[in-house]
């Protein structure tokens, strides 16, 4: 198997510079992409997923941006870039699908042109006609019933689902190595979400195209990736494949996460809970940002924040107790959730 | 379990007039029952009808057809001052609990509010201690009483909806979708505090959710809507382990399952869309979707069928299969 990685963050660093002070968003976050796979970043809302997406896509607004850290993409530092530079890359090599279908299509023109579009503007070369039969191509392959009449479609004729597909459409135009997607399936309904996480990974599966999933939801993660990493107040807890991941769960966050979601079958009097909530990004506590809401939480925890250290071969874990539990069991062990 | 019925809806229908005068067919022809202490779940798909039926039920939208029976009487039929006092006998949690909780005024004043509509309180201090106390019994620290929305996070604001719907004691709760604008961590705190106000208080209610594994968790009988129509209803038990219609089991299926050892790349899935409720489809209104559909369904409406223990499903293939 190749190891080629399509993407790589290394020690990323973005913040918001607000009136109250430096919100750091992202704090030190690495993470790589490998040719063909399906890597999905989880976390609950903000703690910096979405931005360490939009940090890579150049797309972090006023008071946010990048301090510091190496965007590779292909050896190229997409932080270097100047804006010019990099929509060259954006909507080409790297594209991304966003959450709401409804709001990130153009109301006034019809879909078939916005995805027509993308192709114009990075490929000088191509006729109009030729451009929309390539659209029209794209629209089958998503499952987009009635392709040519669709076409000429406004977003509002459309259902989410289908919106969602012209998204995805809009977005594999152009062949991309790599396919960003910040919540797809969010704001859908499960057989909806069903269909649309099956077209994600055919699609990845027939083109070799790398996707960064951006989701709070383990199902989803569980149902399509690789590749997993768990975030937490702009810091990766937990980083390993899978199976490893979901089989010898280690970081308490994690742990945490997967025994607090109901499932069917499992039928306990009260759901675990994870006490408290998210800290405060403006006043992080100075150790580790999980320290406060954490059942094992020790005296250094709450003084010197823990390094992602490899637990095992391929599993990196942001705690003191990884690499004990190591010692104290001789292997890893079960996860939190029950199954 | 107590079998003494608190709700009883009679053939309800809900329709709403669009702008071009189109009939949105909202809610068809619902029967059920809501029996004290329990928790009915209605599930189904955005646009089922779920939350407009939950509306409906307590009279915050009139009932185009239909009878709503509550407590011995039809409320369908009441008149505004003789319902107001039915009224505090049915409250509501919202979905957003950002739009829920209006952003002027502080958490006493949010909670009070129903207190002080139904003059429950006789004074300002007795008004505030009863808040306190319902406070409490939400897991909202008392410091935070004259705090406003904006300073809460998002499962904390759930909680002052939870204290407010709960202020008047009701003996209908309705909860429409209370959880999933929360994140995972928080939304099992708040799943719990549910469940333990409804044992705390024996309380009823009719919980509105899309998601399957919450509703398995909370609810101790499950109805699965399609299109404004039941398709099945059945004890939570019964229904996860052997659901008659076909749409229950998509709708099971579906669920992305938190363990990658489940994985299934050919598992089936559910093809196509809702259909339009200014249109719906003659006969079984699932039939545009249904793998198995056949000319019978194309014609015909499925009724409502017993098959045992209370578990009803509208299906012909169902009702084929029994008579075999």
């Amino acid at each position: 198997m190749s190891t080629e990685n399509v993407l790589e963050i290394r020690g990323l660093k973005s913040s918001f510079f607000t009136d109250k002070g430096e919100v750091p968003a992202v704090n030190g976050v690495d993470l790589v992409i490998p040719r063909g796979k399906i890597v999905g970043l989880v976390g609950e809302s903000g703690c910096g997923k979405s931005m360490t997406a939009k940090s890579v896509m150049g797309l972090l607004k006023y008071p946010g941006r990048i301090v510091e850290g190496e965007i590779l993409l292909g050896g190229k530092d997409l932080t270097k870039l100047s804006d010019r530079e990099l929509r060259e890359h954006c909507g080409k090599d790297i594209s991304m699908i966003f959450q709401e279908p409804m709001t990130s299509l153009n109301p006034v023109l019809k879909v078939g042109r916005q995805v027509q579009e993308t192709l114009l503007v990075h490929d000088k070369n191509i006729g109009k006609e030729e451009a929309k039969r390539q659209v029209i191509d794209i629209f089958k392959k998503v499952g987009i019933p009635e392709a040519e009449k669709r076409y000429s479609c406004y977003p509002h004729e459309l259902s989410g689902g289908l919106r969602q597909r012209v998204m995805i459409a809009m977005a594999m135009v152009c062949r991309p190595a790599l396919l960003i997607a910040d919540e797809p399936t969010t704001a859908l309904d499960v057989t909806i979400e069903a269909q649309i996480l099956r077209l994600m990974k055919d699609l990845c599966r027939q083109n070799n195209m790398s996707v960064l999933i951006i989701t709070h939801n383990l199902g989803v993660v569980a149902e399509i990736c690789d590749d997993i990493y768990v975030m937490y107040a702009g810091k990766i807890m937990e980083h390993a494949p899978v199976f490893e991941l979901f089989d010898h769960t280690r970081h308490p966050y994690t742990k945490g996460l997967l025994a607090s979601i109901p499932r069917i079958g499992d039928n306990p009097e009260f759901l675990h809970t994870i006490p408290g909530v998210v800290p405060n990004m403006l006043h992080l506590p100075k150790g580790c940002a999980f320290a406060n809401r954490c059942e094992l939480v020790q005296e250094r925890c709450r003084s010197q924040m823990p390094e992602l250290v490899t637990a095992a071969p391929d599993h990196e874990c942001r705690c003191f107790l990884a690499l004990e539990e190591e010692d104290q069991n001789g292997t890893g062990r079960k996860g939190g959730g029950d199954r | 379990m107590n079998t003494e019925i608190l709700l009883q809806a009679k053939d309800v229908y809900k329709e709403f007039i669009t702008a071009r005068k189109q009939v949105v067919h909202a809610v068809s022809g619902i029967d059920l029952t809501i029996c004290k202490g329990e928790t009915l779940a209605l599930v189904g798909e955005s646009g089922c009808g779920k939350s407009t039926l939950g509306r409906t039920l307590i009279h915050l939208l009139p009932a185009t057809k239909g009878e709503i029976w509550f407590e011995g009487k039809d409320i369908t039929k009441m008149s505004e001052k003789e319902f107001r006092p039915v009224r505090a006998k049915m409250q509501m949690v919202f979905q957003d609990p950002y739009a829920s909780l209006n952003p002027r005024m502080t958490v006493r004043d949010i909670i009070a509010e129903p207190l002080v509509t139904h003059h429950i309180c006789n004074s300002k201090e007795e008004t505030t201690g009863k808040v306190l106390e319902l406070m409490a019994m939400v897991g909202v620290p008392a410091q935070f009483l004259n705090r406003y929305p904006h300073q809460f996070s998002g499962g904390q604001r759930q909680r002052i909806g939870i204290a407010r719907a709960i202020a008047l004691r009701p003996q209908l709760l309705v909860c429409d979708e209370p959880v999933s604008a929360l994140d995972v961590s928080v939304q099992s705190q708040v799943l719990n505090l549910l469940k333990q106000l409804k044992q705390q208080l024996s309380l009823t209610s009719l919980f509105i959710g899309h998601d399957l594994s919450v509703i398995n968790f909370i609810a101790d009988r499950v109805c699965v809507m399609f299109l404004g129509r039941m398709c099945e209803i059945a004890d939570k038990d019964e229904l996860y382990r052997h659901p008659l219609h076909p749409y229950t089991g998509f709708l099971m299926d579906a669920i992305p399952i938190a363990d990658p050892h489940r994985r299934d790349d050919d598992r089936s899935i559910l093809e196509g869309e809702i259909p339009s409720p200014v249109n719906p489809p003659s006969g079984c209104y699932f039939h545009t979707r249904c793998p198995y559909a056949n000319e019978r369904c194309r014609k015909e409406v499925p009724a409502m069928l017993d098959y045992g223990n209370g578990h009803m499903a509208a299906c012909h293939r169902c009702e084929e299969s029994k008579k075999m």
